[in-house]
């Protein structure tokens, strides 16, 4: 073995270090002990990191030929970048370049000038040991393929699609139902300045509709994902429509004819029909139906085509012969915005909903409010004629309740309000609001509770326990009663209502698990992807070049949804922009020769890194997609994975020198370590 | 425990200590920042991550003359890597029963979860663990040869996986 030129750099960080340990015997003593082990040069410096400091060592690496430098000063978080550096500059290789912590790690927690001489020596000791072992090391260079992929077209993954196709560069969006817009599509007035949802957000649908950058897939779902950022190779199912888009000029008699009309659970909320060739809404995009083949008559029975048979263009849109199409794609980054479902109420029997015909669901109420909606915008009751002279609203249903979500679902007490101060200006009825704390925070929110408080708005602070039609007083027959304990009297109440709207909460996607794993990132408990830091990084991801917008992030309200929208569409192009990035080299590699095919650590690897060569039989692990923790390297029973910058043999190496020198001049031990270099190899 | 020999009296215990750049390297660097003090005994080597630890450290670090090791880490669920933490936890039971299947107290490999934003924590913690294998004594002495030799890297293994 070579014998590496090894430079060790003490500092004194003024009197931080100086102060607690003898940096002058330190030196001298890593000059003359460690010679034999390769250090030919040690100094002590008053301020390592400053210009001078890095000059000290820059000029050593030339004149004495270090190849391995030791930097005992500070924590590697504060200046490792800046001892790597000085030494690239310098001409070697930054990763042959070690740091002891000697301010935080020692200085500032011991006392004893004595002791903490001695386990500085260990640890330097320890880290010529393993700086020998060190190799050098190139970053990974990724070209960043330019296009991006947007899963999810509600009004967050609309906003990132535009933001990125508005500077100029591709994207795919891809949606699953057959139009984009997301639950925003749904709501009637948007809370707290009360716009039309429909006014601000049709616009937006439009210019992704007609984007030259995007290329918009509707009735289309990702059905796996490869690579790693840069290049992902995506394979995404587009639906057959059974609709020609070539031909298609959106008239809608095919609509209209067809004979099978059933309940529109989706876009409706259940309250009104749709037929089986649909567009979930007039201004949908695109616009473009579809056929439902499981309610579709002919593909059902064989016998039908209404919707040919009226279709006005030659040739015919109708083309019962479609068949899904499987398209391959490279994009570079991808942004999910796959949004959220809403809390089932069925879940709480004991508030009625699916069995007490006047107790509604949030997203119901906005359909009745929607002027496009079933009703028109009339807000009536299940009966379809009556108006409701008193109306309840239950705020929390579904969160902030141990048997259901912990969480509080951000948006429901303003939806809440909103709902109350609808019902007071189109109905003038009665309103009660059952809430367990009011949560209204950013701009215009508490103004907006202020302004329903006027509105003569009743507020009841306590859990509902119940919703019944079982009348018990006069005045409750033909009534819904809310039960609940009022916290401000301390006494139950019985409530008697016409209508009841229960405030359901915001969950994750149903499928929000299997999304995560396709594409490689985290969910937490709940089932909200996860974001690499909760407050200085939430729209990246643990895998590199994955994103996350709008509420399958966690619950938030629309512009919220959007800011992250807009973020995770400037960290893409800021990536798009670099045109390649440079991934940290410091990973684990599999040693071909010795893998023995047995496959333990590729259940073991979080980031889906270890792949399998069929051919070789042997594992293969994915640079770019490894992030270097190191748990195969230590589970592999054939020690058939190295990790470079964390191989056994430099953390023994480590250890090795950490302990020997633990010993010497330590009169307390009389034992020499039965553990010597020779061993570890 | 035999009475204490001369030896033990003046006994400075060695500690080794593995942690995660993440968040138990980053809870000893801010115990420097408050200037929180625990005893010199213990040795800080950084991993990348607690999933590193490989039981194969613990046993050479013992046999190499160390008195204890403490292993550290993300708090569980707070991993860098996910939830490599929990393979470290369960690593860390096995090397503990190993242990005493080798008639070695299993205190002298402790586990401490440490965020970055528990100095002081980790510095108590630390400052206990090095007491609490004071009290057990050096694992090695003059006439002992330790019987670590027996445990093959293969058994190691067993347990790592
Ligand atoms: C009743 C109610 C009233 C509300 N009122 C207001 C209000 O007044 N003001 C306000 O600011 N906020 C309001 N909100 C909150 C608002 O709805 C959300 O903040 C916003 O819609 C979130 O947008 P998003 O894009 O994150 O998710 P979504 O709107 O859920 O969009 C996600 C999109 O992704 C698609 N998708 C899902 N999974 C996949 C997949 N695997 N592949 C492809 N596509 C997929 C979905 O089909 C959907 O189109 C209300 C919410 C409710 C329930
Ligand atoms: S654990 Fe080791 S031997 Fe088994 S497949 Fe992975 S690399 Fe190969
Ligand atoms: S080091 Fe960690 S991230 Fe890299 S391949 Fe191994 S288990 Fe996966
Ligand atoms: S990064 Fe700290 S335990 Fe995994």
């Amino acid at each position: 073995m070579k014998q590496e030129r090894i430079g060790v750099y003490v500092c004194h960080c003024g009197s931080n270090i100086a102060g607690t340990v003898d940096v002058g015997q330190l030196s001298s003593w890593a000059a003359d002990a460690l010679e034999k082990r390769g250090v030919v040069v040690a100094r002590d410096y008053k301020f390592m990191c400053s210009s001078l400091g890095q000059e000290l060592i820059k000029s050593d690496i030339v004149e004495l030929s270090l190849t391995r430098v030791v930097v005992a000063a500070c924590s590697p978080h504060l200046h490792e970048k800046t001892f790597r550096t000085a030494c690239q500059q310098a001409g070697l290789n930054p990763y042959l370049m070690e740091m002891v912590s000697l301010r935080e790690h020692v200085a500032w927690v011991h006392s004893d000038k004595a002791l903490a001489t001695q386990k500085a020596k260990a640890l330097i000791s320890g880290a010529v040991e393993r700086v020998a072992l060190h190799e050098p090391l190139d970053p990974i260079s990724v070209p960043i393929e330019a296009t991006t992929l947007v899963v999810g077209a509600g009004i967050s993954g609309i906003q990132a699609a535009l933001e990125i196709a508005d500077a100029g560069q591709k994207v795919v969006l891809v949606e699953r139902e057959p139009s984009i817009g997301g639950h925003m599509a749904q709501l009637d007035k948007t809370f707290p300045t009360l716009d039309c949802s429909a006014c601000i957000l049709t616009p937006k649908m439009v210019t992704v509709g007609s984007h030259p950058n995007i290329n918009l897939l509707t009735w289309s779902e990702v059905e796996a994902v490869d690579g790693f950022v840069g290049q992902f190779t995506v394979t995404i199912r587009k639906k057959a429509r059974y609709v020609r888009e070539d031909v298609c000029t959106g008239c809608g008699i095919c609509m209209e004819k067809c004979p099978s009309k059933l309940i529109d659970q989706v876009y409706e909320a259940g309250l009104g029909y749709r037929s089986a060739i649909y567009r979930p809404f007039p201004q949908a995009i695109p616009k473009y139906p579809v056929i439902d083949k499981a309610n579709c008559i002919y593909f059902q029975r064989g016998k039908c085509k209404a919707c040919q048979l009226f279709c006005p263009t030659t040739p015919n849109a109708i083309d019962f012969e479609q068949e899904d199409q499987i398209l391959q794609l490279t994009v570079g980054n991808i942004i999910l915005a796959t949004g959220y479902d809403l809390f089932d109420a069925r879940r709480i029997p004991q508030y009625g909903y699916g069995r007490l015909a006047n107790v509604f669901s949030s997203l119901e109420f906005e359909r009745l409010c929607n002027a496009a909606g079933p009703t028109e915008g009339k807000i009536l009751l299940r009966d379809g004629v009556s108006q409701p002279e008193s109306v309840g609203i239950i705020h929390c249903v579904g969160s902030r309740d141990r048997n259901y979500n912990n969480y509080c679902s951000a948006i429901c007490c303003m939806q809440s309000l909103k709902f109350a101060h609808l019902v007071k200006e189109r109905t003038g009825a009665k309103v009660t609001n059952f809430y367990i704390d009011i949560r209204t925070p950013y701009k215009d929110y508490d103004e907006f509770y202020q302004h329903v408080l006027q509105e003569k708005v009743e507020f009841v602070r306590g859990r509902v326990a119940e919703v019944t039609d079982a009348a018990r007083r006069p005045g409750e027959e033909g009534k819904l009663i809310i039960q609940v304990e009022d916290t401000f009297i301390g006494k139950q109440r019985r409530i008697p209502v016409d209508m009841v709207i229960l405030s359901a909460g915001i969950e994750p996607r149903h499928d929000s698990k299997e999304v995560s794993r396709k594409f490689g990132i985290s969910c937490n408990g709940s089932g909200f992807f996860t974001e690499l830091h909760p407050k200085l990084d939430p729209v990246a991801t643990m895998s590199k070049g994955i994103f996350i917008a709008g509420c399958a992030q966690g619950p938030k309200d629309i512009p919220a949804s959007v800011v992250q929208g807009a973020a995770a569409a400037a960290r893409v192009l800021g990536t798009i922009q670099q045109k390649s990035l440079d991934l940290e080299p410091v990973l684990a590699q599999v040693i071909d020769q010795k893998c023995s095919g047995c496959r333990i650590c590729s259940n073991l690897c979080p980031f889906n890194a270890i792949g399998f060569d069929l051919e070789r039989q042997i594992s293969t692990i994915n640079p770019a997609l490894c992030q270097g923790c190191g748990t195969c390297v230590s589970a592999c029973p054939s020690h058939a994975i190295s990790g470079t910058q964390f191989s056994t043999e430099q953390i023994l190496a480590q250890l090795h020198g950490l302990l020997a020198e633990s010993f010497n001049g330590n009169g307390a031990r009389t034992q020499s370590p039965a553990f010597s270099q020779a061993e570890l190899v | 425990m035999e009475t204490l020999n001369a030896e033990q009296l003046n006994f400075e215990p060695v500690v080794v200590g593995f942690t995660c750049n993440w968040c138990s390297y980053r809870a000893a660097d801010l115990a420097g920042m408050s200037r929180a003090k625990y005893p010199a005994n213990i040795r800080l080597v950084r991993f990348m991550c607690s999933g590193r630890l490989d039981p194969v450290f613990i046993m050479k670090a013992l046999k190499g003359g160390a008195d204890g090791v403490l292993i550290t880490g993300c708090h569980p669920g707070e991993c860098h890597y996910l939830e490599q933490n929990y393979k470290a936890l369960k690593r860390f039971k096995l090397l503990r029963r190993m242990l005493s299947q080798f008639g070695y107290e299993p205190e002298r490999v402790q586990l401490v979860w440490a965020s970055a934003a528990e100095g002081t924590y980790l510095a108590h913690q630390i400052s206990r663990v090095v007491e609490e294998i004071r009290a057990l004594g050096p694992l090695h002495r003059a006439s002992d040869t330790p019987s670590f030799e027996l445990i093959g890297d293969a058994q190691l293994q067993e347990a790592t996986v």
